[in-house]
């Protein structure tokens, strides 16, 4: 009797376990499907010429050469603008902010920063640096626009990175005569500095991969050339792809999936690289 | 009392030999910390005044009632008409169906790794949810595209597979990382007594967790709940590509539908500067701001109580 109750138990826990097995799988296979989806169908557009050349008569032929340039250009700019505000930040967050009503709302804010909407920071960069700041449609309110919205993170991972380092480091620093600053430049930033190249690493790969802010702030299709100033309008990957894929009639499925195989591996090589350097940081810490 | 007093005197005396150099450069570079540090203040500031600024002016044109309830988005036509019902309830729909799969699976999914899986199991599969979460969502848009709406179409016999149900499909594995890191998380700070007070009662491991690690994790998971839902609803490049665009209102989550987040997308480039059509748009991004806002500081409530619940 007791032992039919017992098997009848284990019989509902082994059916519960079978279905979060097939709850994980169900996570794993798109992602699965998707990564070997894009290789296959997009590695016979990939030639020299596709990512060397500028595209002709309206992206069907050509390359995409502008828009990975612009791809990569508008990363440089956002972390430009994102780094050393967010570490400045987070310098100021775990060194020099008190605990009080101001610093909880300074966290607050960053903390909602993040859940804003992307089509909404781009009708903040359309209203403020396109129009407000007269930058125009060009690179510069892109990066800027895209910088606003990685702040969020760039803050976080340097204000995590920058709390890990043991305090005992800095009372050290600041009983041999050393100022906070100094404290902070020689012994806290190096200390915190895989964290915070995590923090920006992963930010560029998000910048890499936005579509709407800069949909909004002045991506274009078609460029004859690259950008020559942060003034000029510029091409870039995700917004190439939205349009041929979305508006384009009459493209060539190989050249589409082209364009999404080269912005995931990009998006893809800084995700994987900000994994490296945490976990060489890790082994390191250990080996310490 | 003399003698009280002092060491006391010695001590400021120290204070005044040790005073530290006026360091102009250290100061500089302290004001300029200061100020990144209230810059995150300064842009959401900045968010609300420009939402405003722009969005607020179209109640001149509109009454809110027709704003919020009309079903007719005609920006063109004389005289333009502004209901942004159509895309409210398209968001509501997409939503719904992406925080369905992604909570019954996300939850699954955490209870998994956080409870049974063995640990070289989610070592691998961790990492691959992680690359879950870094695919640009013009990615997923375009996977939607290709490979979803196909299926979709087949499956249930529409006429086009470009729908609120499958922009929801996607949204939801956009949501599942978040969904699954924080409730695992959560499910993780349930401290191990509880789970070894409840195996010395006789309790399988099935039940310990149905009863104690879930139970004990109810908030984080909550948030974790939260903030899927806000990621839906502010997702764009996704429901812009696949949601199929459609003006009206959506009765069932099969039909073409535009989001409120793809309305915007979609109709400010065309629209004039300083506009009836761009104050609408603004407006609508107010509205998105708002709800998104009032989801993500609900979800911050909800997870800082989870984490007190057991810090010691």
């Amino acid at each position: 009797m007791k032992a039919t109750a017992m098997s009848k138990r284990l019989l509902s826990q082994r059916s519960a376990f079978t279905l979060l097995t097939v709850a994980a799988v169900i996570v794993v296979i798109p992602v699965l499907v998707i990564v070997i989806e894009i290789i296959i169908n997009g590695a016979s557009a990939i030639s020299w010429d596709f990512l060397t050349q500028a595209p002709s008569q309206a992206g069907k032929a050509g390359g995409i050469l502008p828009a990975i340039v612009g791809t990569f250009y508008l990363m440089l700019g956002t972390i430009i603008f994102a780094l050393p505000l967010g570490v400045m930040a987070g310098i100021y967050l775990t060194e020099y902010a008190k605990d009080n009503w101001f610093t909880r709302s300074i966290n607050l804010a960053i903390l909602n920063l993040a859940g804003v909407p992307s089509i909404v920071y781009g009708l903040f960069g359309l209203g403020v640096f396109v129009l407000l700041f007269h930058f125009g449609m060009s690179l510069l309110s892109a990066s800027l626009t895209l910088a606003c919205q990685a702040l969020a993170m760039t803050v976080t991972t340097s204000r995590e990175a920058i709390l890990a380092v043991p305090r005992e480091y800095r009372e050290g620093s600041l009983a041999i005569g050393a100022t906070r600053w100094q404290t902070i430049r020689h012994l806290v930033l190096p200390q915190a500095l895989p964290g915070i190249t995590t923090g920006a690493v992963l930010a560029m790969s998000r910048a890499a991969g936005e579509t709407a802010p800069i949909l909004v702030v002045g991506a274009a299709f078609l460029l004859p050339g690259l950008p020559q100033s942060p003034f000029d309008q510029f091409m870039a990957l995700p917004y190439h792809l939205y349009t041929v894929a979305a508006h384009v009639p009459g493209m060539s499925k190989s050249t589409i999936w082209g364009v999404a195989l080269v912005l995931l591996i990009v998006v893809l090589s800084f995700n994987i690289l900000a994994t490296f350097i945490r976990l060489k940081a890790r082994q390191r810490r250990l080996n310490a | 009392m003399s003698e009280r007093k002092s060491p006391a005197v010695t001590a400021v005396g120290v204070k005044k030999t040790l005073r530290r150099r006026w360091r102009p450069g250290e100061k500089f570079i302290e004001g300029w910390i200061f100020l990144a540090g209230i810059l995150a203040i300064v842009i959401l500031l900045g968010i609300i005044a420009l939402l405003l600024k722009e969005g607020l002016p179209i109640f001149i044109h509109t009454t809110p009632w027709e704003f919020f309830f009309g079903t007719k988005w005609y920006p063109v036509s004389e005289p333009p008409t502004f209901g942004i019902m159509p895309f409210f309830v398209a968001t509501i729909w997409i939503t719904l169906v992406a925080t369905a799969i992604s909570v019954s699976v996300g939850i699954a999914c955490a209870a998994y790794l956080a409870e049974v899986a063995p640990a070289k199991v989610r070592e691998t599969v961790k990492p691959i949810v992680e690359i879950l979460a870094g695919f640009p969502s013009v990615v997923m848009g375009f996977i939607g595209l290709m490979l979803l709406s196909p299926l979709v179409q087949s499956a249930l016999n529409l006429n086009t597979g470009l729908s609120g149900l499958t922009a929801g499909i996607m949204l939801s594995l956009m949501s599942l990382p978040i969904v699954i890191s924080v409730s695992e998380d959560a499910l993780r700070a349930v401290p191990d007594d509880f789970r070894q007070a409840a195996y010395a009662l006789g309790a399988t491991r099935w039940e310990t967790i149905w009863h104690v690690s879930i139970p004990g994790a109810l908030s984080g998971i909550t948030a974790a709940i939260m903030l899927g839902v806000g990621r839906a609803i502010g997702e764009t490049m996704t429901v812009l590509m696949v949601a199929g665009g459609a003006l009206a209102v959506p009765i069932s989550p099969t039909e073409p539908m535009m989001p409120m987040t793809a309305a915007i997308a979609s109709g400010i480039g065309n629209a004039v500067r300083g506009g009836l059509q761009y104050q609408a748009l603004f407006a609508i991004g107010l509205v998105l701001f708002v709800i998104t806002l009032a989801v993500n500081l609900v979800a911050d409530r909800v997870l800082e109580r989870q984490k007190r619940k057991f810090a010691r």
